[in-house]
C-alpha cells in the first residue's frame, strides 16, 4: 500500500514514520530539503522537495498510484486546496487533511473532505480534563475555631 | 449592488475604488495590520481587518446578506480559491471572481469549480506573444466556458494562404476566419476575401486545432 504525506513537519514526519513502520510504502513531500532530517537516519521511504500545488511534485511523489494521502503542511488553505486536488484529479479516495481552523474544517468536512482539526480536538480534551477534575467542595460556612 | 473585496493590495484597493466610484456598496477585507491601517485612512469604515478565509471574518463583512459578487484578489492563490469556494458553496453568493497569481494554478481553480478567474500574468504573457511575431500564432482571447478561442496570425510571402481566397483554403472543420487586417485596416473575412503577405488574420477555433490552422495558413 502506498501513502503520500504532504508536509514533513512535526506532524507529517511522525505520520510518515508510523505508516512506514506499519508496512506502508511512504513518500514524504516538503518545500524544505532540511525536513528530510525529521524522518531520521534510517528512513528508506521516498522524499520529494517541492510545493504540492505543483502537479509535477505530486506526480513525482507517486500520487497517481497512491492508496492514501495525508496533507499536513503549515497552511490550512494549502492543505484544503491540495487535498481536494488529490481527491478530484488523482482519484485518491483516502485523503486526510489537517485544518487548524475549526470552522473551515467543518465547512470542508460537510463537502466530503476528510478533515482533522487538532484545534477542535484540543478544545474537547481541555473541556473533558476540566470536567474530570476533582474539585473540593467549598468549605462550610461555619466559622473555624482556632 | 453589494460587493465584498477580499485582499487590499494594489489590485483589491483599485477594484474597491472603482466599485465605489460606480456607486456600489463595498466592504474591503485586509489581513495585514499595516496595510489595513492605510486602507482605513483612505476608505474609512468600509475597510475591515481580518483574514477573509476565516468564516467569522466573512460573516462580519456581510457574507450572509449575501453580496452580489465576492472578489477574491489576495496575493495567495490558495486563499483566493478557499474564499471563492466558501462564498459560492457556503453562502450562495451568485458570483465569485478569483485572482490567479501563478498561471500554473489555473488548473486547480478549474478543477474545483471556480470558473471566473483573472490572471494578470497570463495576460502579460499573451501581450509578450503578441509583440513577438515569430511565435506565428497569438492567442487573443480564451472563452473557457464556451470551449473556444480567438487567435491571430501573420501571413508571410511563402505562407500557403498567401494569394488565396478564403473560400479556397482547406481549413479544419472547427475553424472560422473572422477578419483580415491590412495596413492597419480590418475587414470581415468572407469567401471572396483574398489573403496577402503581411496580412494579420484573426480566427475563432476549438482549442487543440492551433497547429493545423497554423499549417494551413502560415506554414
Amino acid at each position: 500500500m502506498k501513502a503520500v504525506v504532504i508536509g514533513c513537519g512535526r506532524v507529517g514526519s511522525a505520520v510518515a514514520q508510523q505508516l512506514a513502520g506499519e508496512g506502508w510504502d511512504v513518500t514524504a513531500v516538503d518545500e524544505n530539503e532540511e525536513a528530510l532530517a525529521r524522518l531520521g537516519s534510517t528512513w528508506n521511504g521516498g522524499f520529494v522537495v517541492g510545493h504540492a500545488m505543483e502537479s509535477e511534485i505530486l506526480v513525482r511523489a507517486g500520487i497517481e498510484s497512491a492508496d492514501a494521502a495525508v496533507v499536513a503542511t503549515s497552511g490550512d488553505n494549502t492543505n484544503i486546496v491540495v487535498g481536494q486536488v488529490i481527491q478530484k484529479r488523482y482519484g485518491v479516495t483516502c485523503v486526510v487533511v489537517r485544518v487548524l481552523d475549526p470552522r473551515r474544517a467543518e465547512f470542508y468536512a460537510k463537502r466530503g473532505l476528510r478533515t482533522v482539526c487538532p484545534t477542535q480536538t484540543a478544545i474537547s480534551y481541555l473541556l473533558d480534563a476540566v470536567r474530570a477534575c476533582d474539585i473540593p467542595q467549598p468549605p462550610s460556612s461555619e466559622p473555624v475555631q482556632a | 449592488m453589494y460587493l465584498i473585496v477580499a485582499g487590499g493590495g494594489k489590485v483589491g484597493a483599485n477594484v474597491a475604488s472603482s466599485l465605489l466610484a460606480m456607486g456600489h456598496e463595498v466592504t474591503l477585507v485586509e489581513q495585514r495590520r499595516d496595510r489595513f491601517e492605510a486602507l482605513e485612512e483612505k476608505f474609512g469604515p468600509i475597510a475591515l481587518h481580518g483574514d477573509a478565509t476565516e468564516v467569522h471574518v466573512l460573516e462580519r463583512a456581510g457574507i450572509n446578506r449575501p453580496p452580489d459578487i465576492v472578489f477574491a484578489v489576495t496575493g495567495d492563490d490558495e486563499d483566493n480559491l478557499v474564499i471563492a469556494q466558501i462564498a459560492k458553496e457556503g453562502y450562495a453568493v451568485p458570483k465569485a471572481i478569483a485572482r490567479v497569481n501563478d498561471p500554473r494554478n489555473q488548473q486547480h481553480f478549474d478543477l474545483l469549480g471556480i470558473t471566473q478567474t483573472v490572471c494578470a500574468t497570463s495576460g502579460i504573457l499573451g501581450l509578450v506573444e503578441h509583440e513577438v511575431p515569430q511565435h506565428g500564432l497569438v492567442r487573443l482571447l480564451e472563452l473557457r466556458q464556451e470551449g473556444l478561442e480567438v487567435v491571430e496570425m501573420q501571413i508571410a510571402g511563402n505562407s500557403p494562404a498567401a494569394g488565396k481566397r478564403v473560400a479556397g483554403l482547406s481549413l479544419p472543420a472547427d475553424v472560422r476566419l473572422v477578419s483580415v487586417t491590412r495596413n492597419g485596416v480590418g475587414e470581415i473575412a468572407v469567401g471572396q476575401t483574398v489573403i496577402r503577405p503581411g496580412d494579420r488574420v484573426i480566427a475563432i477555433l476549438k482549442p487543440g486545432l492551433e497547429d493545423s490552422l497554423r499549417r494551413a495558413l502560415v506554414g
